[in-house]
């Protein structure tokens, strides 16, 4: 199947940082794909750059198989991190005035009922909540009914609550066969939203798949965490990967019978130990060697 | 195409309309700056000189109490009595009163300081000159127009001025800065859609507030046009066109509200003095007339007075505009180019 966007050795340099330093990626139509990095990876930058609001410093990209051209903008839907809205309009007047703006419009019950605006139809954009707002602005990212969605870090600062009710919101798009492209610093967020994900650390992408598959190939095994402070001596010839982590340490390991064997050896008290599956999170510290909510 | 002009100017339009102190400030400010001029003005006893007089009601000697009579009956000077020097002097010395008379002893004060003191004084000396033969006067024809009619134009040419500045240049920055601007690059809507919808949008508010004012003052005032409505419709279209497109120029790239208004303020206040608004020009510097001229406000109060206060046609007011019009293409074409969307 021909992929709807393909990027291929993009970079984007500002005079003091390499934000994007060649990155390729592909994205079949119908999947939501997930570019996952700490603040400060590149994902913005890169992301703005495929919507065309930054120039490329170098590399292609291609939409259905062509040069984005004139008909990119009617064709995609955009939320961005952080935008206002306009001043002294009711919900629903922002949501007409933005669904004009295209030639092809979204029924406007299927937007308020899909993105759940019921309730805060006639309510200033000034005394909407956070999460309110978040929808509202999801529903302008759906307002030209688009096959090709960007959704830039769509639940940072949300309340759990407000990020289940939008992730439940992005599940129902999904399955309407729109393609999604959402960066996020999440790592619960990209597993379950995202059918494919590109990690992505200083400007580049550093692992990309499923985000099982993954998992399966770099972290097949668990993560021990000890909450004790302990001495690098200590586990200075220790056979498995460690890393300290917020006062604590984390050993990730595929042999976890022969880890804790050896920690017994130690002397190390285990009475504060967890032992859990390897997520993402690990993923990212054991490729990078630093935190993904660094 | 149009329809997404007519979109964003019908939410311009909202947006205005529902920001109660923007209303307030387009409408109630011309009005409340022409009845404060007004009460000043309506005053039959309007004050020019104040001079302080001590001693007895009968002068010194018999020229002096023909002088002080004479002096007395002079218009718009205020007599206002004082007991004794010492009480009055720090008055003249702070320029409460521009003269002190004491006509226990014949003798008068004035600052040396005081333009004011000065012509008091020359009309003080005046009253004991019996006339001689030498200018003769004969009577004033043609219309006299009262000041308040004078500065009616000026009034709202300011408004005008205020309302295009701040209300285009102010709102495009605020919307580069909170990001409006950037969330409508990404879709299909062009620059100069953009910047026509606002343009329209301010100039269909402008004319409107501009009508509520002028009519609100004519009833008030009865003010007359003396000449042709259509034409000073026409004046005060390209007067707001013209002062739009520059508000363009000043919002096509900053997304500063502090460095917007600053520039807004750089450029308002000048022409508010040197565009004739509260007092005429006549006699000024050459170069001071010169660099008004450049004014678009100047352009059109100039036009408006002539309509207004003197009966003028289109032929008569050409060259104003011809002017508006060339300056607004010059603004508008130097706005549409620097332009952005995002913030530098």
């Amino acid at each position: 199947m021909e992929p709807i966007l393909e990027v291929k050795d993009l970079k984007k340099h500002f005079p003091e940082v390499k934000a994007v330093d060649g990155i390729s990626f592909s994205i079949e139509p119908g999947i939501c794909f997930g570019l996952l990095g700490p603040n400060g990876a590149g994902k913005t930058t890169a992301i703005e750059v495929i919507e065309g609001i930054l120039r490329p410093t170098a590399g292609e990209i291609f939409y259905k198989g062509g040069r984005r051209g004139s008909t990119f903008k009617n064709e995609v839907g955009i939320q961005f991190q952080n935008t206002e809205l306009p001043q002294f309009l009711t919900v629903k007047e922002t949501l007409l005035t933005f669904r004009n703006l295209y030639d092809r419009a979204a029924d406007m019950d299927y937007l308020i009922t899909t993105c759940r605006l019921e309730e805060i139809l006639t309510r200033d954009n000034r005394k909407i909540s956070g999460g309110q707002k978040q929808r509202l602005l999801l529903a302008m990212a759906l307002a030209n009914d688009p096959e090709l969605i960007f959704l830039d870090e769509p639940t940072t600062g949300l309340d759990p609550q407000a990020r289940r009710h939008l992730w439940e919101i992005v599940r129902q798009i999904k399955s309407q066969k729109k393609t999604i492209v959402l960066t996020t610093h999440y790592m619960e967020e990209a597993e379950i939203l995202c059918d494919r994900i590109g990690i992505i650390d200083n400007g580049r992408i550093i692992a990309m798949g499923s985000p099982r598959g993954l998992l399966e190939e770099h972290c097949a095994g668990a993560t021990i965490t000890i909450n004790l402070d302990l001495d690098d001596g200590l586990l200075k010839s220790f056979p498995c990967q460690w890393f300290r982590k917020e006062g604590r340490i984390e050993i990730q390991t595929q042999a976890v019978n022969e880890c804790l064997r050896r920690l017994v050896t130690l002397g190390i008290d285990l009475s504060t130990m967890n032992v859990r599956m390897q997520n993402l999170e690990d993923l990212f510290l054991k490729l990078t060697g630093h935190e993904l909510r660094a | 195409m149009f329809k997404r002009i007519l979109t964003l100017f019908k939410a311009r339009n909202l947006e205005f309309m529902r920001d109660r102190s923007a209303v307030a400030w387009n409408i109630l400010f011309p009005i409340l700056v022409i009845v404060g001029f007004s009460l000043i003005f309506s005053d039959e006893r309007q004050i020019l000189y104040k001079v302080g007089i001590v001693g007895p009601r009968t002068a010194v000697s018999p020229a002096s109490e023909a002088q002080l009579n004479s002096f007395i009956k002079t218009k718009y000077i205020d007599f206002i009595r004082f007991r004794s020097v010492p009480e009055a002097m720090p008055k003249l010395l702070h320029h409460r009163i521009d003269l002190l008379i004491n006509t226990g002893t014949g003798t008068f004060w004035n600052s040396k300081t005081s333009p004011k003191g000065y012509i008091a004084e020359r009309l003080l000396k005046a009253s004991a000159v019996t006339p001689v033969a030498g200018f003769s006067k004969e009577s004033v024809t043609g219309v006299e127009v009262p000041y308040i009619e004078w500065l009616f134009p000026g009034i709202l040419g300011m408004n005008i001025m205020f309302s295009a500045l701040f209300g285009v240049g102010y709102v495009v920055v605020t919307y580069r800065k909170n990001g409006v601007l950037k969330r409508l690059s990404v879709t299909p809507l062009r620059p100069w859609e953009f910047l026509t919808a606002q343009i329209l949008s301010r100039m269909y508010l402008l004319l409107v507030t501009t009508a509520i004012v002028f009519v609100g003052c004519a009833i008030i005032y009865g003010f007359q046009v003396r000449g042709s409505y259509l034409t000073l419709f026409l004046v005060f279209c390209l007067g707001g066109f013209s002062m739009i497109s520059l508000s363009l120029v000043v919002a096509a790239r900053s997304s500063s509200e502090e460095f917007a208004g600053g520039i807004l303020n750089l450029i308002t206040w000048p022409m508010m003095f040197l565009s004739e608004v509260w007092f005429s020009l006549e006699g000024a510097h050459p170069w001071v007339l010169k660099v008004s001229r450049f004014f678009p406000l100047t352009q059109m109060i100039d036009a408006a007075r002539k309509i207004m206060n003197d009966g003028a046609g289109l032929r008569e007011v050409q060259s104003q505009l011809f002017i508006l019009a060339l300056m607004s293409l010059i603004f508008l074409i130097t706005g549409s180019k620097l332009f952005t969307w995002h913030k530098q």
